[in-house]
């Protein structure tokens, strides 16, 4: 299948990938670029150096309602959602009876609604999901008519207050109405790199424009998926349907951050009482970072080993452009977990010696004020 | 004279030894070269036989030999220096230089022209 197939969805900014000469693939749906003519690696290092600008209007974009939207948000995830200030976002993930994750979301609260962002590959099934767990208590309105771009980068702070200044106060996992371009925009300090950036929510009709307005900073060039998943990677961040899934929880998946203390002593959530049972008794296996010696980048599904015995398996794993070397997570059995422990991933059948590394694998650079 | 396999690796002939590589087209598929593995000389393929491997920030690709014969010299440069391979592919960026057999098998494979064509329909 070409990233040009007629089937595929199109977000407002495809014939713009098109005429920036982008190689477009098909991606949950969508036709979406992976890589514009610069190429993954440069897009890579101009993101970590300057500013990258990535369309992610595939992602699912919603608004919940109601008299407590926080209050029944929080019966699907396990995330302190009630002490959400207006203006704050959080991270978290909507988990089953048995405490998998069904997919990774961010929240914000909006005042008046929470504005909720899902992955595109499981918006349909996550909005159902919605539908159907919070009927009565809060209604959910599906946002189909906006563009979602990120810009993301150590010059996109500078970028952003140069066209819209009310956006320089904002800090890390905040949220506010911004003017751009003339445009009513909703801006969140946040992003998938590691990078100091916004995710901006634009009404489609402007976003071709708004983009262009972006793109002509000297600091932005554009940005693909191929480079998006390589910054992700480094920055030790989860991609759902690889590092995290149906048979992952949270507490294995290493995301205990993300859940609320109140949360995990009253529970209230699906799969709380395997999340509960795994903080009391520990969990058989963790998602670890891994950096692999030598060249070779160990791949989704590699063997780990350690003791001469199979001890877990990668989950994502490439070539880390800044790292310039191979990363990866993945999953391991908890006495191995440590950082610095000795494992071997096995590689074209051969054993390549690794060793478990603290994530992110680079330096965390988010605007904190 | 230079030939080209259906699997992209082009293989230049001069005097019984053959120099092999990938394609312009495979490098620019490809993407950035960021891992490259060369065999030892005095390896010997048929045919066929995964010979090399190239991986790119996206995925790895084998790279088969393009006739049967001993590996006389791998590319040593290259694992240190994959991005050779991004840059020139049918230059530098060569994977190892080969005795070959028979060079009969030659006339399986394509020639620049044939090559040519053969790209076309792919895209």
């Amino acid at each position: 299948m070409s990233g040009t197939d007629e089937n595929l969805k199109r977000t407002p900014l495809h014939d713009l990938h098109v005429a920036l000469g982008a190689k477009m693939v098909p991606f949950a749906g969508y036709s979406m670029p992976v890589q514009y003519p610069a190429g993954v690696l440069k897009e890579h290092n101009h993101t970590r150096t300057a500013a990258g600008l990535f369309d992610v209007s595939h992602m699912g974009q919603a608004r919940l309602t109601g008299a407590d939207p926080a209050a029944a948000l929080e019966t699907l995830v396990p995330a302190e959602l009630r002490a959400l200030e207006p203006g704050q976002q959080r991270y978290t993930q909507f988990t089953n009876d048995a405490g998998g994750i069904l997919d990774d979301l961010m929240v914000t609260n909006m005042g008046d609604h929470l504005f909720i962002v899902v992955n595109a590959a499981c918006k349909d099934a996550d909005f159902a999901h919605m539908q159907a767990g919070l009927a009565g208590r809060a209604e959910l309105e599906i946002i189909d008519d906006r563009a979602l771009l990120a810009i993301q980068g150590p010059e996109a702070g500078a970028v952003m207050a140069r066209l819209a200044p009310e956006s320089a106060k904002m800090t890390f996992m905040t949220a506010a109405m911004i003017t751009l371009g003339g445009v009513a925009c909703l801006a969140t300090r946040s992003g998938y790199t590691g990078e100091d950036g916004f995710e901006i929510s634009i009404p489609a009709g402007d976003a071709e424009r708004i983009a262009n307005l972006l793109l002509a900073e000297p600091e932005v060039d554009p940005i693909g998926l191929g480079a998006r998943d390589s910054l992700r990677l480094e920055a030790g961040l989860c991609l759902y349907g690889s590092d995290i899934d149906e048979t992952t929880t949270p507490v294995e998946a290493a995301l205990l951050w993300s859940v609320g203390k109140r949360r995990r002593e009253e529970g209230g959530f699906p799969g709380a009482g395997v999340v509960q049972r795994q903080l009391a008794e520990g969990v058989a296996r963790k998602r670890v970072g891994i950096r692999p010696e030598g060249r070779a980048p160990a791949r989704a599904h590699t063997e780990i080993h350690a003791d001469g015995r199979k001890i877990g398996e990668i989950t994502s794993g490439g070539f880390g452009p800044t790292i310039e070397g191979p990363v990866a997570m993945g999953y391991v059995e908890t006495a191995y977990s440590k950082v610095g422990t000795e494992i071997a991933l096995i590689v074209r059948g051969k054993e390549i010696p690794a060793k478990v590394e603290k994530m992110p694998f680079v330096e965390q650079r988010y605007f904190r004020g | 004279m230079i030939y080209y396999t259906e699997d992209h690796e082009w293989i230049e002939v001069e005097d019984g030894v053959g120099t092999v590589g990938i394609t312009a087209y495979a490098a620019e598929q490809l993407g950035d070269v960021v891992f490259v593995e060369v065999p030892e000389s005095g390896k010997v393929f048929a045919k066929g036989d995964e010979a090399a491997v190239v991986e790119s920030v996206k995925a790895a690709s084998e790279i088969y030999s393009p006739v049967s014969g001993e590996v006389v010299e791998g590319n040593e440069d290259l694992p240190d220096n994959p991005e050779r391979v991004s840059d020139d592919p049918e230059g530098d960026g060569w994977f190892f230089k080969l005795q070959i057999e028979d060079e009969s098998e030659l006339e399986d494979l394509m020639d620049a022209a044939a090559y040519k064509v053969f790209v076309k329909g792919l895209d």
